[in-house]
């Protein structure tokens, strides 16, 4: 495997914490089931979430991402297997004993309480002392930057308004665990991407592990420690934003986030620190500088990002590096990126983008024009499945 | 293009209302005539009003109606509004479809079919006829009415309020008075004020599970209908008529109201945060 | 924006005082039994619910037992949903379902002069000779014999179903064009021609029957304004004919025909009707083609919201009626309160019930069918 790979964006948790075998997770689950009816919306996932984490869990809809969700919350019980917080089996607690918060969707503000009531609500279920409400609520409340809305109802609030209640909500009884349901999946772009380095600011400096639930990949790669890739019901993938783009274990992890360009082909030679592959699809032998585990001639694929090719009108000098030909199909002006679609000689179609650094006056390489598409042999995976 | 009313859609609107509205106004106006005869306009005069109150026999059945559709309407928005609750909220259970069975089926349940079955039931039971047994029909229509309309509000407002509540800490039960019960309110008044008028105005239910000495009002203006038209009654019913319109118009200024002002803040809000 | 200093300075809290109290209550056995005390699922409360009322009501004597354990089992329940349900459940099982069990009895005992005036079904009689008690059954179907063979009861079932299917339709007829009204008519217009659709429903069904006496009888307002006007010259007979009960019908049920047809109308994309023009479909035919059908669901639910109660309805051909308006419901009446047989009232409701049991098992599962849709 490739060395050095960066580890996840949170400061705190360079420690990898699930690196080391002598740390105890903090949230652990063991064969967690769930069904409704004859559907299983999760099935049987053990993962361990540790103490301090920013831990996503990605998918599309319907994977059964929230149904986890709402498992930790207590809102379903699981068909089989446990949940353990801290060493504590949560299975029979329901949602109002859990030492853990949830920030809905829907915000779920209640709609006849102000600001302030709302925020207090939680703290006023367990009867803390209402001097001590008073101060913590104005603490959050300060946190969040809602000072002159306090006596206000959640509707004469902006959408982004309350979404910082909601979230100052749920951060008031300083919970073991927050949990955060698609938090911001109602504001616009500009909104989410500003709000998703506050909500990072916020749980590096409380250290209350946050487990959040999306289907934005760009927002998980932006906020988490983890990300666990979950499709049908199981995890596909657990690792940090670096390695879950950079090394997938699978093409269905490599589609998910981002663009990616797959060949498929069988492994012609297989050494320790290389492996070649014949693939009709590229039109070539593909290098790749790392072993797999894989017998001479079975089917695997090769997975290369789009950003990580280049194209030349020559053919490259260094034999190693890969190169196919072809002729460029078509050609998206993003602004920042030009993307080319380049037919190769063997039919099959490749994307492949291009940072735009000079202005784009005349193109040097347009429609029509015969290519050398190449990629060094350390910027392609190999997956098996 | 459907936009805006073609003289169509106005023709049929002015009729449409005026065949609702024009027998109760001429009721209303033949209420306030001189003569006794109905259709002869004899002057304005207010004494079948008089009439009417000095008429005890017709203001007994009108405090016994009182009575009635107060104590009714109260348990049947108590036990309508839990069934609305189950209705919505509690799934799937065993038995689920007799119950929406028995919540659907007194909707359009013929009143006979309904005033025999309880009028033999109590008798089987051998209960005294008359306060408690009319009361006891009202609730039990009436909860029906009621768990309609609070369900329909149940499934427009987001569980996960309820869930929020749960998940801050608060028991289902404390949940249910702190945050469901005030949101679904206006739902429940509403409930309570239908099944009061539902009470107040059954003529069918009530003559058969009533017994002796407990008349309602209905009972005695079909009996005294039965003889003929008098403006006594036409009175009577316009009270009755102008106090339901009152109290429908203040309820749908009110929730207008709060409507608009609600409008107002939002929009607000919303310019506020560009 | 984070200002957090003092917040983490109280360290991640154990959250939940009530929570940690628990935990600790959980070390003490009462606690911990009442605590791990299942609730008792729904299904055998009701069980249990219907058993205790049943005693209750085979021995009445005995109510301060029963209410103790009514008590118990409400407490045991309480832990649960299952109180939530029992206590509507019970409440309709006992005074909605279970007194058409006794109706469906009582049709088959016979009429007698006792108080009340039939003959129990279920006797313990004690036979001399052989020195034993037995259970006697009584089973008499000479009601329902009775009911079919004479033409008053079978002729009063038909011209109900034909008076209530006729007067639907008319209901239909009318209501339509004013829920389309409606519905075109402007924005801020809609909420108050909704209101004073509703405003009639809430005032009493009896006096807008009344209401329409002084209007249809011979010298009533109806007669003096045509007459007045010249249109007729000799009075018509309105009231107390068939035709005064389709107008009684007609204008009591109208807004229960208007406000589903408003509904489903309302919510009508109206880009379908702008596609259907730009297809080249004339407005006219565009209605029939698209509106009717995709409001059918709304006519459907009016259509049952008139059509079963205008079957028994009694208030209306009973006013506006005449003698030879013969309705079910007025025929029920008139056995149970003249005739006082109350065995044979009880077997025309039996019949009326099964007539109209499918068109209402039809509206519950309609109505069950919008619920989960709207949720």
């Amino acid at each position: 495997m490739m060395t050095a790979i960066p580890s996840g964006n949170n400061r705190q948790t360079t420690v990898e914490a699930w690196k080391d075998p002598s740390q105890e997770p903090y949230i652990r689950l063991e064969n967690v089931t769930k069904k409704f009816g004859d559907f299983t919306a999760v099935d049987n996932i053990s993962l361990d979430i540790f103490k301090s984490e920013f831990f996503s869990l990605l998918g599309p809809s319907g994977c059964g991402k929230t149904t986890l969700l709402r498992m930790l919350a207590g809102f379903e019980q699981p068909t089989s297997g446990r949940i353990l917080l801290d060493g504590e089996d949560m299975s029979k607690v329901p949602p109002y004993l859990r030492p853990v918060n949830m920030m809905f969707q829907s915000y779920a503000l209640f709609p006849h309480m102000n600001v302030e009531k709302n925020i207090a609500f939680g703290l006023k279920q367990d009867g803390v002392p209402s001097p001590e409400i008073k101060t913590r609520v104005d603490e959050v409340i300060s946190m969040v930057q809602l000072e002159q809305f306090a006596k206000r109802k959640p509707h004469q609030l902006s959408g982004g308004q309350r979404q910082r209640v909601a979230l100052a909500r749920s951060l008031v009884k300083k919970p073991k665990m927050l949990l955060l349901d698609e938090p911001l999946g109602a504001l616009d772009k500009k909104l989410r991407t500003r709000t998703q380095f506050e909500l990072m600011n916020i749980q590096e400096e409380t250290g209350i592990t946050f487990v959040i639930v999306t289907h934005d990949q760009e927002e998980a790669m932006t906020v988490s420690s983890r990300i666990a890739v979950m499709d049908h019901g199981r995890i596909i993938q657990t690792a940090t934003p670096t390695e879950i783009y950079e090394v997938p274990n699978s093409r269905y992890v490599a589609n998910f986030l981002g663009e990616v360009n797959i060949f498929e082909g069988r492994v012609a030679e297989n050494a320790r620190d290389h492996v070649l592959i014949q693939s009709q699809e590229a039109g070539c032998t593909i290098r790749a500088d790392h072993g797999i585990d894989a017998a001479d001639g079975a089917t695997v694929w090769v997975a290369v990002r789009p950003e990580k090719m280049y194209i030349n009108l020559e053919a490259p000098d260094d034999p190693n590096t890969n190169c196919m030909t072809g002729q460029v199909w078509d050609i998206g002006y993003l602004g920042n990126l030009s993307i080319y679609h380049i037919k190769l000689d063997s039919g099959t179609m490749v994307t492949m983008a291009r940072t735009n650094k000079e202005r784009v006056v005349e193109r040097k390489i347009t429609w029509d024009d015969r290519v050398y598409v190449t990629w060094a042999p350390d910027a392609g995976v190999v997956l098996l499945s | 293009m459907r936009k805006g009313l073609s003289p169509f859609n106005i023709v049929s609107l002015v009729m449409g209302f005026s065949f609702l509205y024009l027998p109760i106004l001429l009721l209303v106006l033949f209420s306030f005539n001189e003569s006794k005869l109905v259709t002869v306009w004899g002057g304005f005069s207010t004494k079948w009003y008089g009439e009417m109150i000095r008429n005890e026999g017709l203001m007994d059945a009108a405090w016994m109606t009182l009575k009635i559709a107060v104590v009714s309407s109260t348990f049947a928005t108590i036990l309508g509004t839990i069934a609305g609750l189950v209705m919505v909220r509690f799934g799937s259970f065993r038995g689920r479809l007799l119950f929406s069975g028995m919540i659907y089926a007194p909707l359009v349940m013929p009143e006979v079919i309904t005033g025999l079955s309880l009028l033999l039931m109590f008798v089987a039971i051998s209960l005294d006829r008359g306060f408690l047994t009319i009361t006891i029909a009202h609730i039990t229509f009436s909860m029906c009415y009621v768990a309609v309309v609070v369900q329909s509000r149940m499934v427009t407002f987001d569980q996960s309020i309820e869930e929020a509540a749960l998940d801050l800490g608060c028991p289902p039960m404390r949940t249910f008075f702190t945050v469901t019960l005030p949101i679904i309110m206006p739902a429940v008044v509403s409930g309570w004020l239908l099944s009061f008028t539902l009470s107040l105005d059954d003529l069918v239910i009530a003559s058969f599970t009533s017994g002796p000495g407990s008349t309602t009002l209905p009972m005695k203006i079909y009996s005294s209908v039965r003889l003929g038209v008098t403006p006594e009654i036409n009175a009577i019913s316009t009270i009755l008529v102008g106090l339901v319109t009152v109290g429908v118009l203040v309820a749908s200024y009110v929730s207008r109201r709060q409507t608009l002002i609600r409008q107002r803040d939002e929009r607000l809000a919303a310019a506020e945060a560009t | 924006m984070v200002d957090s200093t003092q917040f983490i300075s109280g360290a991640i809290a154990q959250t939940g005082r009530i929570a940690g109290l628990h935990a600790r209550l959980m070390l003490i056995p009462p606690y911990r039994w009442l605590a791990n005390l299942r609730p008792l699922p729904i299904g055998r409360t009701l069980l249990f619910a219907l058993i205790l009322f049943f005693a209750a009501w085979s021995l009445p004597g005995l109510w301060p037992l029963w209410l103790v354990l009514a008590i118990l089992l409400a407490g045991v329940a309480v832990t649960g949903r299952g109180a939530v349900i029992a206590l509507p459940y019970a409440w309709l099982l006992a005074f909605f379902l279970s007194p058409f069990l006794i109706v469906l009895k009582i049709s088959f005992a016979e009429i007698a002069s006792a108080i009340p005036p039939y003959t129990p079904l279920f006797e313990i009689l004690w036979d001399m000779e052989i020195e034993e008690a037995y259970l006697s059954v009584k089973l008499n179907i000479y009601n329902y014999l009775f009911l079919l063979e004479d033409d008053l009861y079978i002729n009063s079932y038909l011209s109900s179903l034909q008076i209530a299917s006729v007067s639907t339709f008319l209901t239909l007829l009318v209501g339509y064009p004013i829920a389309y009204g409606m519905v075109r008519a402007p924005v801020q217009y809609r909420t108050m021609l909704l209101m004073m659709v509703i405003l009639p429903f809430w005032t009493s069904f009896l006096i807008r029957v009344y209401a329409w006496i002084g209007i249809l009888k011979k010298e009533g307002l109806l007669n003096l304004a045509l007459m007045s006007t010249g249109i007729i010259d000799e009075p018509l007979t309105i009231l107390n004919t068939d035709t005064a009960v389709y107008i009684g019908i007609i204008y009591s049920y109208l807004p229960f025909m208007v406000l589903p047809l408003y509904a489903t109308l309302e919510k009508m994309d109206e880009s379908l009707l702008e596609a259907a023009a730009d297809l080249g479909c004339h407005p006219l035919k565009a209605f029939w083609v698209v509106t009717l059908p995709l409001s059918l669901p709304g006519i459907v639910a009016g259509c049952f919201l008139v059509f079963i109660p205008a079957v028994g309805e009694f208030v209306i051909p009973d006013l506006l009626g005449g003698s030879e308006t013969i309705m079910i419901g007025k025929t029920l009446w008139a056995e149970f309160f003249n005739n006082r047989d109350w065995p044979v009232s009880s077997a025309v409701a039996v019949i009326l019930l099964l007539l109209l049991i499918v068109p209402i098992v039809a509206f519950q599962r309609m109505q069950e069918n919008n619920a989960k849709k709207e949720a």
